[in-house]
């Protein structure tokens, strides 16, 4: 009796696991990861590389942080170090021919300028990122703000 | 005292039961062991296996190398722990590794045998290490990267710039720009670079 109970909810369990498995998936939308795969375990993307010339680049609306026109492969930013400003902070920047980090960096949450970057400024990659020559995953629609501008000047539907 | 006695009469007699044609031919070959033996005894403590036999190499210092250009790359090139910290020649190698005796004494007594205690000491170990590349030229740096083999044309205008001014002028050596390029670097407050 007790065995075939055991054996019964095994088969239950068995064939709801088969049910469910690949029902796991199909209302998840359309993303970085096709729908319908969540179950699956799909191939890894090539990880983009960083490309060996680059220019800096235009920004596309005036508050965007900068894009990183230089490879930063194993840079140390932490408590002890931080590689980034080894050469983009105040007394580097010039010999070492880097833009410095603004001065909204050296502001505290009052916007009191300290005398050194402040510690919610610190960690660089949090806003700025190397441009790779990665293809955008998903689709955008975004326009810049002067196409926005000039739209909304010719009186179309920016 | 007695003994030391009859050992140096041993000693400085001649050989009562042996030729002299073993004597000499049994020292040569027993040299070639014992020698063979050192060197070869010498090479396995220059393995990275025997580096990182050590919790404390494994898990602090080694971790932090494998993300590097120096392990991780595409061309498959890899510096071991020992071609940069112990010197290829012989004389000097022999003077480091007398040095190294200290770091089993540490070893022994737990100097570093946890995170903590490895933090605290992070910046005294790595100023030991640029002392030593600073004394002795960069030497393990120049193992592989020679001045004189340096195409200052692929490199970027500010490297080639330091590079043919202060590195071939002898006023700065590799170690005195590139710090923490195999391991992380300490708390760098006053030091200058």
């Amino acid at each position: 009796m007790k065995y075939r109970l055991v054996l019964i909810l095994g088969l239950v369990l068995a064939a709801w696991t088969w049910a469910e498995a690949p029902g796991l998936s199909p209302s998840s939308p359309e993303g970085l990861r096709p729908a319908g795969t969540l179950g699956e375990t799909t191939p890894a993307t090539p990880i983009p590389g960083d490309p060996r010339e680059v220019e800096r680049e235009v920004r596309n609306y005036p508050e965007q942080p900068p894009v990183i026109p230089h490879i930063i492969r194993g840079y140390q930013v932490d408590k002890r170090f931080n590689r980034c400003l080894d050469c983009h902070s105040r007394e580097s920047a010039p010999s070492a021919g880097a833009p410095m980090v603004s001065v909204t960096h050296f502001m505290d949450r009052d916007g009191q300028v300290r005398a050194a970057v402040s510690a919610r400024r610190y960690f660089c990659t949090q806003c700025h990122v190397p441009q790779t020559d990665a293809e955008p995953m998903v689709d955008s629609d975004f326009h810049s703000i002067d196409r926005v501008l000039q739209e909304a000047a010719e009186g179309g539907q920016p | 005292m007695k003994w030391l006695k009859r050992y140096w009469q041993v000693l400085s007699r001649p050989s009562l039961h042996f030729s002299l044609g073993v004597l000499t031919l049994g020292g040569f070959l027993a040299g070639i062991v014992f020698w063979g033996g050192f060197n070869t005894a010498l090479e396995v403590t220059n393995t990275e296996q025997f580096c990182v036999s050590c919790h404390e190499m494994r898990d602090n210092v080694f971790e932090e190398l494998k993300d590097t250009v120096h392990y991780t790359n595409r061309s498959g090139v890899r510096a071991v722990c020992s071609d940069c910290h112990v010197p290829h020649e012989w004389t000097h190698k022999i003077a480091r590794k007398m040095q190294a005796s200290k770091e089993v004494w540490g070893w022994i007594f737990g100097t570093i045998n946890t995170r903590e205690k490895f933090e605290a000491k992070r910046r005294e170990l790595a100023e030991r290490e640029w002392r030593r590349f600073k004394a002795n030229d960069s030497l393990e740096c120049r193992n592989c990267h020679e001045f004189d083999s340096m195409d200052f044309t692929l490199q970027e205008p500010r490297a080639a710039e330091a590079h043919s001014t202060a590195l071939g002028g002898g006023d700065k050596t590799c170690i005195d720009c590139h710090k923490g390029i195999a391991h992380e670097l300490p708390d760098m407050s006053g030091v200058h670079r």
